[in-house]
């Protein structure tokens, strides 16, 4: 970011960077009239002022020029290309056994994770977000496109390579489903906010069983509700490439349609589960055992197939589920 | 000695993730010694001592606490250098937004929670706006738009801050913490150096000892609301 940008007037620089407004109130100052430079605003700020918000002018110029320095990224995280694969070396196990593998993953792909509670799979995911270079407590190594990632890109919290969708989803803002989206999309500055709130709150309905309104509140929303909202949002909002879900069966949702929903967006889906329908979905399953991985299984033919009887037996029981709902009897 | 101040609201988990990265860092064969400041009473002397970390707390009673906190930095980096750490965590309660222990070359942590909501951010000072580590917890208690939105929000008032992410209680990130931390300057005096910023100004009154309401009774630094 040019430094010279400070000594603009504001209303050029909005024209450059309309959101570079926003950074007055966020500190609580008034927002500088569209003739005066920021330069100028924050030299010309009484001390009393200053004091009274905890603000030191010499810092306010820097602060000004790492806030126009994270627009220009947010916009570009946006229209840079996305990554073609990512690449998981082995390293080892709690008890210092070696993993002997290489997992290579490109989006649209399913993988899922199976194994018991402390087998290691929340590590394993920790080693992705951390971009893990051997020096994680499993020496596991990842690879962007086949090469080691720019380390920057380690703390970027605007490119975070995960997004997760934990069992617990609960809402702690008192909001309406409606403006509670709105919030999520400015904060990604995308273009079309109305547009994009709009259509994530349709997808939402289509995944749950029982519809809401974009008036509904978000905390009274039921739990399968919120997981088809949480669902939609990440597909059509999050910038990370990979969508972890856990855990998400009997949240009331079309499963399989959910998971369809993140594949069609491009996403990679890592799904730790135990549901067999679930499970099977995945073209791999990892298998984790005392911190490491014990196997990477490719789903068989024969595997397939038993797949679609799961899913007719999965069908027959959501049809009994839905007659109990309308008051019918189970005979 | 590596030397990090830490600061966050009450109960947003600093001694929770403190001791996840300690645990982390000990593997390694660091060895860590923390100075917890508080002002009435703190469990996390126990919590501490039972992770065998060794800690010292400092309750700063009817005094105000950033100033205790100033008053006795200098003997806590003494207490680290004769105790032979090679890092000294110094955690203090950030008691009243305004507040910050950082202090210029020494690393400065700021812990933040996800219930806190999304406008917290904006309401704390320089304890956040001036760190250089920003820790997040509770993440596994809201929903993944929240987070992101959370992290924009702190973002927005720090640009320049590592943000990472960290579960006190699985310990997810505590590893990644520990590495932070480890890149902290050395230091083995902080006499002579500067807090980044001032403390809010007093001496009122009410600081004196003061109980009586009214207009008699306020002297001092005394400032007035406008209503309309």
């Amino acid at each position: 970011m040019n430094e010279s940008f400070l000594e603009l007037p504001l209303a050029v620089l909005l024209v450059q960077s309309p959101l570079a407004g926003e950074f007055f109130p966020t500190l609580g100052l008034p927002l500088p009239p569209g003739t005066m430079s920021p330069a100028a605003y924050f030299a010309a700020l009484d001390n009393g002022v200053l004091e009274d918000l905890a603000l030191e002018r010499d810092s306010l110029v820097e602060q000004f020029t790492d806030y126009l320095l994270l627009l220009s990224t947010l916009g570009k995280g946006r229209t840079a290309s996305r990554l073609e694969s990512i690449t998981i070396l082995g390293g080892h196990d709690k008890s210092g056994r070696r993993e002997d593998f290489s997992l290579t993953v490109r989006p649209g792909e399913i993988i899922s994770l199976v194994g018991p509670t402390g087998s290691g799979k929340s590590r394993f995911l920790a080693d992705i977000e951390w971009l893990a270079q051997g020096d994680s407590p499993t020496g596991r190594s990842l690879l962007i496109d086949g090469a080691p990632p720019d380390p920057g890109l380690r703390y970027a919290i605007d490119r975070k390579l995960v997004a997760q969708l934990s069992q617990n989803m609960n809402f702690v803002m008192d909001l309406s489903v409606e403006e509670f989206i709105t919030m999520h999309a400015e904060s990604r500055m995308v273009e079309d906010i109305p547009g994009v709130t709009r259509s994530i709150i349709s997808l939402a309905n289509e995944l749950a069983g029982e519809r809401f309104s974009p008036d509904t509140p978000v905390t009274s929303l039921s739990g399968g509700q919120s997981r088809a909202l949480m669902i939609a949002d990440t597909s059509c909002l999050s910038n990370s490439p990979i969508v972890l879900i856990d855990e998400i069966e009997n949240a009331g949702i079309d499963r399989k349609r959910a998971v369809r929903t993140l594949v069609d967006k491009q996403k990679i889906v890592l799904m730790a589960t135990h549901d067999p329908i679930l499970a099977l979905m995945g073209e791999r399953r990892l298998v984790f055992k005392n911190g490491g991985i014990a196997a990477i299984i490719t789903t068989s033919d024969a595997e397939r197939a038993n797949l679609k009887l799961f899913e007719e037996m999965d069908a027959k029981l959501g049809a009994v589920r839905n007659a109990l709902r309308n008051g019918e009897r189970i005979e | 000695m590596r030397v990090i101040t830490l600061a966050g609201p009450p109960s947003s988990g600093k001694s929770a993730v403190t001791i996840k990265a300690i645990a982390s860092l000990k593997q390694k064969g660091v060895s860590v010694g923390v100075v917890k400041f508080d002002s009435l009473s703190t469990q996390d002397q126990l919590l501490y001592e039972k992770q065998g970390v060794a800690v010292t707390t400092g309750l700063s009673g009817n005094l105000c606490p950033d100033h205790f906190f100033v008053s006795n930095v200098e003997e806590s980096l003494a207490w680290g250098v004769a105790s032979g750490f090679d890092l000294l965590v110094i955690e203090s309660a950030g008691l009243c937004n305004r507040c910050a222990p950082h202090i210029q070359g020494v690393l400065a942590v700021c812990v933040i929670d996800n219930l806190s909501g999304v406008n917290t951010p904006k309401k704390i000072g320089p304890m956040l706006k001036m760190a250089d580590i920003v820790v997040i917890t509770k993440g596994d208690i809201v929903s993944q738009a929240e987070r992101e939105v959370f992290a924009h929000r702190v973002r927005q008032v720090n640009g320049s801050a590592t943000i990472l992410n960290v579960n006190g209680l699985t310990g997810q990130g505590g590893d990644e913490l520990g590495r932070l931390l480890q890149g902290a300057p050395e230091t083995i005096s902080v006499e002579g150096k500067l807090l980044r910023f001032s403390l809010p100004a007093a001496l009122c009154s009410y600081c004196l000892g003061q109980r009586k309401i009214g207009a008699d009774f306020q002297m001092g630094n005394v400032k007035k609301m406008a209503f309309s």
